[in-house]
């Protein structure tokens, strides 16, 4: 059996999560990686996607998360985001409505702006929103 | 000498006024609850965020971040939080003096003022003063995209010279019955404590990794750092402000029931000498005729 660490997920509204489990699977700027006790110590920023985490007794649980930390310690990740959301919170239709107005507003924005940083993260984090509910489902 | 109508009327009024006091009280006693509910949730992030730069900025000591120390002063932009309306005590003027006295006392400074909450944007409208922002608050509860902007924005100003320190002002929540004024630096940033950070350090030997690196962890983290800090002191202001309400109105309130018993007593002192004066003149009449 895999050893247990804390897993917290914070955002500014709320201390969404505060549990133990066996692995967490983040997306990290660099791209997705996963967590197993005793990690070395690491700070990253993550962006918008899914994040994974299997609990004690092998259960997988899937999150959309936005913009954020990861703050990773041998016995305790931390995760600092701007939002997040579990399966039950998200309304697909509403999800891909977010996804194809951020996607209109993408494609006429000016490349490489603010503007159009933000609408990628906004794509992404509907892509998710939706990944997410899709996986409940099956 | 009042007539008795007149004293009728007034306490009439009193009441009226009392009840309006009574009915704020409740209201603000119910949007403090759901404020005092907002503040705790937000807590841990503000402090969690707070340690992750205070474990960074012990293991990046050689690199230097714009954010983190610009070496120059003389320009200093003030975010000067209050609330949108007045009746809630003295929990607004707490804070414009405090800002006052911040100017006043830093008069080699060149000080420019971001308002938030309309009773500072009013404030600072009418006085000769540098304002950067006015953004009253609005009747809906804080958002974060709120502290976002002002975020974006101070930092901007602060990367293009137009300040080079950034403090804030605002009511930290203590209790409903107390809120303190807090005068805290924002840019560059600075960890708080730095003795205890250097015991942390032998704590956490191994140092961090980055992903990326440090600058690009850096770069992105002092900005949302700061924004935090923001929402939080918006947070805390918005629980305050209730808190300071909720207050005055219990003691407004308390104020009209005494009123309301002293005129109560004075307008039976006088019935019973309008009766007693009628009852003399009677009997006067009445041994006028006998005699």
């Amino acid at each position: 059996m895999a050893e247990k660490f804390l897993l917290e997920i914070v955002t500014p509204k709320r201390l969404l999560f505060s549990e133990e489990v066996e692995t967490v699977t983040v997306p990290g700027v660099d791209g997705e990686f996963g967590v197993l006790m005793e990690h070395t110590p690491l700070i990253t920023p993550l962006k918008p996607g899914e994040l994974s985490y299997v609990s004690e007794g092998g259960e997988v649980t899937s999150l959309a998360i936005s913009t954020g930390y990861a703050e990773v310690l041998p016995d305790k990740t931390t995760i600092l985001v701007s939002s997040a959301f579990t399966a039950d919170e998200i309304d697909v239709s509403v999800a891909a409505e977010e996804l194809s107005s951020a996607e209109e507003a993408l494609s006429s924005a000016e490349k490489d702006s603010v503007e159009a940083t933000r609408l990628e993260n906004a794509v992404d984090l509907a892509k998710a929103k939706i990944a997410v509910t899709e996986k409940v489902k099956h | 000498m009042a007539t008795l109508k007149d004293i009728q009327r007034r306490i009439k009024s009193v009441k009226n006024t009392q009840q309006i006091t009574k009915a704020m009280k409740m209201v603000s006693a119910a949007k403090l609850r759901r404020a005092q509910e907002e503040i705790v949730a937000a807590r841990p992030y503000a402090d969690k965020i707070s340690d992750i730069v205070a474990s960074l900025s012990e293991n990046v000591k050689h690199v230097t971040h714009p954010l983190l120390n610009k070496g120059k002063t003389g320009k200093v932009e003030l975010i000067i939080l209050t609330s949108d309306r007045g009746l809630c005590g003295g929990f607004n003027s707490n804070i414009l003096r405090a800002a006052e006295r911040f100017i006043n006392e830093n008069p080699e400074l060149e000080v420019s003022v971001n308002t938030i909450g309309r009773r500072s944007v009013d404030y600072f409208k009418r006085r000769t003063y540098n304002v950067t922002g006015q953004r009253p608050l609005g009747t809906k509860r804080p958002e974060y995209s709120l502290a976002e902007t002002v975020g974006r924005e101070v930092i901007d100003n602060y990367t293009n010279d137009i300040s080079d320190e950034t403090y804030i002002i605002y009511g930290e929540f203590i209790s409903a019955m107390t809120q303190e004024t807090v005068v805290k630096k924002l840019l560059p940033v600075v960890t708080e404590d730095e003795e205890k950070e250097s015991e942390e350090k032998s704590a956490m030997d191994g140092g961090f990794l980055f992903e990326p690196d440090e600058e690009g962890v850096l770069d992105s983290l002092l900005p949302k750092y700061v924004e935090v800090q923001i929402f939080r002191a918006i947070l805390e202001s918005s629980a305050s402000e209730h808190g300071a309400r909720m207050t005055a109105m219990e003691s407004a309130s308390r104020n009209a029931s005494d009123m309301i018993d002293k005129l109560t007593l004075i307008y039976n002192r006088a019935r019973q000498a309008a009766i007693t004066k009628e009852l003399m003149e009677i009997i006067g009449g009445a041994e006028a005729l006998k005699g």
